[in-house]
């Protein structure tokens, strides 16, 4: 649980703990795909559609779907490393961005980002405590502060600084560039951590490692965590909620427990029963669903998944159903059978 | 008895280069009987596709030193010529990669390559090879499997890419399957799809399936048998109910309980300290020694031989008692 007084300490939490630390309202981004020798946009792919959640303070929000879906999208405009074409984004109270709210830079600082390919992300030359000490420098922290903090970091992510700070990236498993690449993070302070993938590449005994360090770290740095992953299993285990994605559009948001245990989306129940069964004795025997995950270059019209659904109706393919607002319930789905007024056959009962 | 269809006896393959030599797969043993199929389990590195690369004879003859005996159907792989490696490849193994666009040419419709293959080892027509092929396509579940035998390889889904390439690799319908990670690149809603897929043609076929996988799970919905290897070695093997309830080696179990499904979230997850070791420097004993919560002393400098505490079971570990009650 975190603890009020650590809230008060930190001098940049300016709304409260009540304040959702991220707002995004109907993000989208379309990229265009160009084609001919005159490179003419011929088409887009509908990466991200009409994306609103928030993150809350402190917790940490699991996104899930398959390749393809939008997450690292996602992942990538709440960074800004790639502007969006519509929507809105709100930082603790400040839109981003925007005259009178806050500035890209600063985001930058105050979210951080883990990707899954660790050896890419660090500089082959440099011993990694200089890794870690890079971006501190770069604002403006002493050098000598700056690897002193550097090697404090190392210890915290389970690193011997006096055995590992000298050491350059090749020298290093992919479980510890990961807690490097974690360490470098730390080092800028931020509010808000987002982990795209930041354990899938890793071996089994190895990843485990890892999420229980994630989970330590975020409560003692009082930090708020967006975790995506293609891994179920691993996105239960580590978030307080998980928002289900498909195409380009969240199919289902909610409490993580209630998604695994109630899962309302044709669509995330789907998904979670393609999951194999660990047990030899309760194997599947026919696949939920059939087919790929259609082109989202011309994604299908209505619901998305009417394609692939077991349940689709007429209605499914002309219209699309709405996800609801946010507020109104804490978990919601794109459904048109959760919509009294939607016509579907199976729809709740008002 | 019925007589096994492969055996693998004191495998190993070591890389030579001018700077090092790496044993990849040190002293692996396992034999396949008919229409059995076992998962081979095991970390990044551990030597999964060494081993089955050796068995297919794939590996750089000129870096690559292999001992010990590989007899597949009656018949011993190293010793065979180029000729009866060609008929053995195209007749009685067949191998899936995880990546299938390393099985296709990319220029060629994926229709014809089938056929090409079918033609050339059954001697038959280009065009009977299209029909098996089109055979083929509706035996894996190839929507619209007449058209997609048109289709280039990039033309197609990731999805139906695999399928195609399990296709192709049933072409000359093999008695051993070496199917290498054929779903870890797909998408969770069509691996299971794959995997039921396998499933039900290995029972319809009757042939043999070694299938390379470091997902538990992958092997609890497929398996007969599991190995486990560990920094080269098979450390332990057994059938799969048995070795997923009942893991005997530490660090079957270690991997069982590190595996993230449903433990509760306000619990640190178990895991297995440490690295997995560098395969250029090993320890002399028991190569998960440094990592084990039960090593001894003796682990350090003994490797541990086989012993079969139960029925089916080989298990590598010095703190496993031959008999088990
Ligand atoms: N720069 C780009 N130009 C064109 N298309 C892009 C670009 N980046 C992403 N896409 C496309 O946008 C869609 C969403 O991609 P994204 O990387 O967000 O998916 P993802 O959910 O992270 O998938 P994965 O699980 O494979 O990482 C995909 O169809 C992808 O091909
Ligand atoms: N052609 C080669 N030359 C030199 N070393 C090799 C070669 N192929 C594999 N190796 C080494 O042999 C060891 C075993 O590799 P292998 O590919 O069998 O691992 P694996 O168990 O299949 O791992 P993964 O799960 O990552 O596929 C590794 O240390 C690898 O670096
Ligand atoms: S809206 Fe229709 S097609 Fe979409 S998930 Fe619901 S029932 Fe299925
Ligand atoms: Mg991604
Ligand atoms: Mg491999």
């Amino acid at each position: 649980m975190m603890s009020a007084t650590l809230m008060e300490l930190d001098q940049r939490d300016r709304g409260g703990p009540q304040q959702p630390l991220l707002v995004v309202r109907n993000l989208r981004k379309h990229f265009p795909i160009r084609s001919g020798i005159l490179g003419r946009v011929s088409a887009h792919v509908r990466a991200v559609d009409n994306v609103s959640f928030t993150v809350r303070k402190g917790e940490t929000l699991g996104i899930v779907g398959e390749s393809g879906c939008g997450k690292s999208t996602v992942a990538r405009l709440l960074m800004r490393l790639i502007n969006p074409d519509a929507g809105e984004q709100i930082f603790d109270g400040d839109a981003v961005g925007e005259h009178g709210g806050i500035s890209v830079a600063d985001l930058r600082r105050q979210v951080q980002m883990v990707f899954q390919d660790s050896a890419s992300s660090l500089n082959p030359r440099m011993p990694v405590q200089n890794s870690i000490a890079f971006g501190p420098i770069a604002f403006g922290t002493p050098r000598v502060e700056a690897v002193g903090q550097a090697r404090e970091l190392l210890t915290r992510v389970g690193l011997n600084p006096a055995l590992f700070g000298g050491r350059y990236p090749h020298e290093l498993s992919g479980g510890q560039k990961q807690r490097i690449n974690i360490a470098r993070a730390l080092a800028m302070q931020p509010r808000m951590i987002i982990l795209d993938e930041a354990v899938s590449a890793l071996d089994k005994s190895v990843e485990a490692q890892v999420l229980n360090l994630l989970q330590a770290l975020k409560r003692s740095f009082n930090l708020t965590y967006v975790f995506i992953s293609h891994d179920l299993g691993v996105v239960r285990w580590i978030s307080d909620r998980v928002m289900v994605m498909y195409l380009g559009e969240i199919v289902e948001i909610g409490p993580a427990d209630t998604i695994y245990t109630g899962a309302r989306h044709p669509y995330t129940r789907a998904l979670l029963a393609s999951r194999p069964a660990l047990d030899p004795d309760q194997r599947r025997e026919e696949a939920p669903v059939s087919g790929d995950p259609p082109n989202p270059i011309n994604p299908p019209s209505g619901c998305r998944f009417h394609t692939r659904c077991p349940h689709a109706e007429p209605v499914c393919a002309s219209r699309a159903p709405s996800l609801g607002a946010e507020g109104e319930q804490a978990h919601r789905a794109a459904c048109h059978m959760q919509d009294p007024a939607s016509g579907h056959s199976q729809a709740i009962a008002a | 008895m019925t007589e096994p269809l492969a055996e693998v006896s004191n495998l190993s393959v070591d890389f030579v280069t001018r700077e090092s030599s790496v044993r990849a797969v040190n002293d692996v043993n396992f034999t396949m009987l008919p229409g059995e199929v076992m998962c081979m389990l095991g970390e990044s590195g551990s030597g999964k596709s060494v081993t089955m690369r050796a068995l297919m004879r794939l590996l750089p003859p000129k870096r690559s030193v292999i001992s010990g005996g590989i007899r597949i159907a009656g018949q011993d792989v190293q010793a065979m010529d180029a000729t009866a490696l060609r008929r053995m490849r195209g007749s009685t193994v067949s191998m899936i990669f995880q990546e299938p666009m390393t099985a296709f040419d990319p220029v060629v419709r994926v229709g014809d390559q089938i056929a090409e293959v079918v033609s050339v080892h059954r001697g038959v027509s280009h065009a009977a090879g299209r029909q098996r092929a089109l055979d083929l396509f509706e035996l894996v579940r190839i929507p619209s499997a007449q058209r997609r035998l048109d289709a280039y390889p990039h033309e197609l889904s990731g999805g139906l890419r695999q399928r195609a390439m399990i296709a192709l690799a049933l072409s000359c319908e093999p008695k051993l399957l070496l199917a290498d990670e054929p779903t870890t690149a797909l998408d969770a809603t069509v691996q299971i799809q794959v995997l039921i897929l396998l499933r039900r043609l290995q029972q319809e076929m009757g042939m043999s399936v070694i299938f390379v996988t470091h997902d538990l799970g992958v092997a609890a919905e497929i398996a007969d048998r599991v190995a486990v290897m560990y920094a080269g070695r098979v450390v332990e093997t057994g059938p799969v109910r048995d070795l997923m309830r009942r893991p005997l080696h530490p660090y079957t179990a270690g991997l069982l309980a590190s595996t993230v499904h449903d433990q509760p979230r306000d619990q640190d997850l178990e895991t297995i300290p440490g690295t997995p070791p560098d395969m250029r420097h090993l320890p002399p004993g028991c190569a998960f020694a440094p990592r084990c919560p039960r090593a001894g002393t003796d682990c350090i400098t003994t490797v541990p031989p086989p012993v079969t505490p139960a029925p089916g079971r080989i298990v590598r570990c010095l703190r496993v008692e031959a008999e088990l009650v």
